[in-house]
């Protein structure tokens, strides 16, 4: 089991660890609900350093990545980050990822910890441009820092003046490391993500400045499962949950990346051919009004037939109210219909909402 | 972790306080920490006893689901009411204000065969 630069700090805030993608980590500090909340109304900090990160150099690294990615990776300038996805031929996802433009030659992707292995192979399978692709996962530190207080925070302890756009990052120091300082997040509130490779007492260093900065703001650590339930009032995709390689970009609700006008990417014939033919089904936010907790896998039922199923699900900490994400017939994914979700063989009326199920 | 001396304990984390032929019954401290936040209980407010190994309810929590196992027979006398609007009072004091119900135990000899605090914490270890 791998441990992140910051293991001994949770350990010492007595964190609640778990195997996760292969590292141990913290998936509560405190309350869970608690956590969630304090990002919402001032700032948390995550340590996401389980994320893998893969830099791609080359002459023909652009080639590379509109090749392997289903978003126009050419709109991208030094300095901007882009949401994208990699796709099978099918259509099915490889994995969702960040796009860092680096230099014109050079791009960061930064993927899911548990496809870390997959995506490097397939990125290898698919390396028709001679391009390097290097794993720097283990070497690299991440911090996320969420919530509407988090640029004062950061401000604090950052070297230079942070005047990021959303989607934009810039090479500073923080409490003296160097880091990539990255306008991006996975909660909905204005966020920043700190990558940098370091050793663990720079990671202390970061840290500690940073809970030290954020004191008046009563900053607090959170754990992996208030990640989870802050970015499902987002209705942002879990990999693994709500998007997998059985599901295709367009029923998951990420249309808005798949550039099908782009001249080629892998998995493009099959995705325009989905689009040709119709959607068979579509990723729908729900909310229920009753006192359950969708699970995910629980079944989606109209008039006693099954329609779908969950793929993630909580009891919004804001609104107090269950929410989840599911998959759907397309024969009833219009806003306002009325489902039921089956838990334990009960049916609990439910009703298709738009996102984010939180308004920001 | 928190194994109060006085209490009886069952193999599914739960707690009986037993106080004449009186019981109470909660989720252990080790047991609130497996579940994470509780967000909902689940009893029946018109259930009017429990069966010794029935399920009595379930205990909704940000992390999992859990049935509520009855550790013994008995009418119920009271279920508690506060945690419906404060479910979390199970993770924040779950052998005090998070206890769930008590009830008229109907034989004081089955309980017997429950754990005492230092066999529950054994079977922690």
């Amino acid at each position: 089991m791998k441990k992140t630069k910051f293991y001994s700090i949770h350990e010492k805030l007595g964190a609640k660890l778990v195997d996760f993608a292969g590292y141990k980590m913290p998936i509560q500090y405190s309350s869970i609900i608690g956590e969630h909340k304090c990002v919402r109304e001032s700032v948390g900090v995550f340590d996401v350093s389980h994320m893998g990160e893969v830099r791609i150099k080359g002459e023909r690294a652009l080639d590379f990545i509109q090749n392997i990615t289903v978003n126009n990776a050419s709109v991208l300038v030094d300095g901007k980050v882009q949401y994208s996805a990699m796709c099978y031929e099918d259509g099915g996802i490889v994995d969702d990822l960040l796009v860092y433009r680096i230099a014109e030659n050079e791009f960061l992707l930064v993927i899911n910890a548990s496809n870390i292995q997959k995506d490097v192979d397939w990125m290898k399978k698919n390396n028709l441009f001679d391009v390097d692709i290097i794993d720097e996962s283990d070497e690299y530190s991440l911090l996320a820092v969420q919530g509407p207080k988090s640029i004062d925070v950061l401000q604090k302890i950052c070297a230079d003046t942070i005047k990021l756009e959303y989607y934009t990052f810039f090479n500073t120091k923080c409490a003296g490391v160097d880091v990539l300082l990255s306008r991006t997040g996975y909660t909905g509130e204005p966020g920043y993500e700190i990558y940098f490779k370091g050793s663990e007492s720079e990671a202390e260093k970061i840290w500690s400045a940073i809970f030290e900065a954020g004191t008046e703001f009563g900053i607090q650590p959170i754990g992996l499962a208030a990640r989870d339930s802050l970015r499902l009032e987002m209705g942002f995709c879990l990999y693994g949950n709500d998007i997998n390689q059985t599901t295709n970009p367009l029923e998951a609700g990420l249309g808005w990346i798949t550039k099908l006008k782009k001249e080629n990417f892998i998995g493009k014939n099959e995705i325009a051919q989905i689009k040709e033919n119709g959607l068979s089904r579509k990723l729908v936010p729900m909310v229920c009004d009753e006192r359950v907790f969708p699970r995910t896998g629980y079944s989606i039922q109209v008039d006693g037939k099954k329609i779908g199923y969950v793929t993630s699900g909580t009891v919004s900490p804001i609104l107090e109210k269950p929410i989840a994400l599911g998959y759907v017939d397309i024969s009833y994914v219009e806003l306002g219909q009325s489902v039921n979700i089956m838990i334990r063989d009960k049916e609990v009326p439910a009703k298709i909402v738009k996102l984010p199920f939180v308004e920001k | 972790m928190n194994i109060p001396g006085g209490l009886k304990y069952t193999k599914e984390h739960e707690w009986i306080k037993v106080e004449g032929n009186v019981g109470t019954i909660g989720i252990t401290d080790f047991a609130q920490g497996e579940l994470g936040d509780v967000v909902f209980v689940d009893i029946d407010p018109n259930l009017d006893s429990i069966t010794a190994n029935e399920s009595f309810g379930t205990i909704e929590a940000v992390k999992t689901v859990s049935e509520l196992f009855a550790p013994s027979t008995g009418k119920i006398l009271e279920i508690n009411s506060k945690l419906e609007n404060e479910p979390q009072l199970l993770n924040s004091d779950p052998y005090g204000e998070g206890w769930l119900i008590k009830f008229e135990i109907a034989d004081l000899s089955a309980l017997d065969d429950l754990l005492d605090a230092e066999a529950y914490s054994s079977l922690l270890t």
